[in-house]
């Protein structure tokens, strides 16, 4: 190498260098900072008057049975509610990739992953004011239906789940379904197999990389989730978010707080490396996240 | 079948927010129960200075949250593409965990690591300062505007480099046979075609910061921002002021998402 590369090279290294300072700084301060941080409280005790004191015990980690409501809660209606959701976006997903009119297609796919990033609050509240008590019960009261409740039920969390998360199982599926090669379809045709066994065998097996991506967005999101089973379950249907508010807010019991907090990322990290191996195994990491 | 199936779904999505628009509209004082068509929870919610005061809150936030990501996001996506080995497997592995590690937990680890440093500090401030009141510093815009910031440059990282794998090198190869320097080049060829992600970046940070509700929840100290606001105001009951600022809130962010959305669509398609 000639000292003038050399020298162009080391000249290229400083400028990324300076150019990658503020984000890498920023990930430091407010994100490996604060990661060490929760991990650290998460052995420490609690203040007498709460908050955090110094100290060395797993003792957090091994009370988090106290709070086992709100992990069964978790663990139960986020893959239950990612299930759903698949179940119910992969038909549109399949609608919008093969046959909808193709001058039609971005637009209506623009209208089904528009409402994922339009106030997730006042989605949640429109369904507050659906099933609740002057909602759809009263509804069905004035068709002679009485007795019915829907609201803080995990029926209630549940359709706010699917319709929360419902645009973001449908993406990923459209992608890798639009990436098939349909002529894959036609020669399944033309060898005779049935529209259902072209289905199982080729479309299904081919649209599982976005399957996968979708589902694992799905429930890590879910994993966290705080403001849906707030408003919807309210207060009877709680999630490890739900605990994590109580915990650091209210009850100010800051160190288990911070193992609860830990054992949820714990369970993601676990995701997704099951997600990547699964994502390595099926061959295609080009369904990517967004 | 599939068609109809899909109107269903379609219906699901946009008959809630459809539901909240048209009670808006309702001037009765029943929330759930449309008397007359009329703009008075609008007007309302116009005087209402609790509501105006957090809107106010909102829009600094994300506006400064926004343009910072989306600065230090674009410049980090640019060195990545130059950067080979462990410093880019770390910045990839920090981007992906910004975005995977869910709100509430970093709000929470937000949280107590600015109040344990704060708390440290202002004992510092105190025992140092020569006058009589220190200054203390305290969770407000700044805790809010950097846990934002956090996530949305992320986003930024993402999309900006994805713009970057689809862009067409040989114009930057052109560029520079034609003997511009590499920052004409930049300014000239590889800035207007990042254009479209970078903007695209801006739109989704501001509506992901105007919109986010949990991680301002543990941050935002005594400062309240829209969705903390409508938050709290849907505990005390459901009215339809609700309703009108929701309907209010959901168009501003549907115009820039809609915006983002085509530009993202439009930069992806492969430049000729």
């Amino acid at each position: 190498m000639t000292t003038a590369a050399l020298k162009e090279k080391r000249r290229q290294g400083r400028w990324n260098a300076l150019l990658l300072a503020p984000s890498g700084l920023w990930y430091l301060m407010l994100l490996i900072l604060p990661l060490i941080v929760i991990m650290v409280y998460s052995v420490g005790e609690r203040a007498p008057t709460g908050g955090y004191q110094a100290g060395f015990t797993f003792d957090n980690y091994l009370n988090i049975g106290a709070r086992w409501t709100a992990f069964k809660n978790t663990l139960l209606l986020a893959p239950t509610g990612t299930f759903i959701c698949l179940l119910a976006g992969y038909p549109l997903a399949y609608f919008l990739a093969v046959k909808a009119n193709p001058r039609m297609r971005l637009f209506l796919l623009i209208l089904v992953v528009v409402p994922f990033w339009t106030s997730f609050l006042i989605r949640t509240y429109a369904w507050m004011f659906i099933l609740g008590g002057r909602g759809l019960p009263h509804l069905l009261e004035l068709i002679g239906l009485e007795g019915f409740r829907f609201i803080n039920t995990p029926f209630a969390v549940l359709v706010g789940i699917v319709y929360a998360y419902l645009p973001l199982m449908v993406f990923p599926i459209f992608v890798s379904l639009e990436k098939l090669d349909k002529r894959l379809l036609e020669a399944s045709d033309d060898l005779g197999a049935s529209p259902f066994a072209t289905f199982r065998q080729i479309t299904l097996p081919l649209s599982a990389p976005g399957m996968i991506t979708g589902c694992m967005l799905v429930f890590i999101l879910l994993m966290g989730e705080y403001l849906i089973p707030q408003m919807l379950g309210g207060g009877k249907v709680f999630f490890i978010g739900n605990a994590l508010v109580d915990l650091f807010l209210q009850s100010l019991n800051w160190p288990f707080g911070s193992a609860c907090a830990m054992a949820l990322v714990f369970i993601m990290m676990v995701t997704v490396g099951l997600y990547l191996k699964a994502t390595r195994a099926t061959g295609s990491r080009d369904v990517s996240l967004m | 079948m599939l068609r109809a199936y899909s109107a269903f779904i379609y219906l699901f999505l946009y008959a809630p927010i459809a539901l909240i628009v048209v009670f808006s509209f309702n001037s009765g004082n029943n929330a759930s129960d449309f008397q007359d068509f009329g703009v008075d929870w609008y007007f309302k919610a116009a005087n209402n200075s609790l509501m105006l005061a957090a809107l106010e809150n909102s829009i600094i936030v994300a506006a400064t949250a926004s343009v910072l990501a989306t600065i230090m996001g674009t410049m980090a996506a640019i060195a990545l593409q130059n950067v080979r080995g462990p410093l880019r497997v770390i910045f990839d592995g920090l981007t992906y965990i910004a975005i995977m590690v869910p709100g509430i937990v970093i709000g929470i680890a937000t949280l107590i690591a600015l109040v344990t440093t704060f708390d440290a500090a202002n004992t510092i401030l105190a025992g140092i300062w020569p006058g009589d009141a220190p200054p203390k510093l305290s969770l407000g815009y700044g805790s809010i505007i950097a846990a934002h910031t956090l996530f949305a440059m992320a986003l930024v990282i993402i999309i900006v480099r994805a713009r970057i794998a689809g862009m067409d090198r040989s114009l930057i190869e052109a560029s520079a046979d034609l003997y511009a320097d590499p920052l004409a080049t930049f300014r000239q060829v590889t800035l207007p075609q990042l254009m479209p992600g970078i903007v695209a970046g801006f739109l989704l940070s501001f509506t992901f910061s105007f919109d986010d509700f949990v991680i301002a929840f543990f941050v935002a100290g005594s400062k309240n921002t829209l969705p903390i606001y409508v938050f709290s105001s849907i505990r005390r009951g459901v009215t339809p002021e609700i309703n009108a600022i929701g309907t209010a809130v959901m168009l501003f962010s549907l115009t820039a998402l809609i915006t983002a959305q085509i530009l993202l669509r439009r930069g992806n398609k492969p430049t000729r």
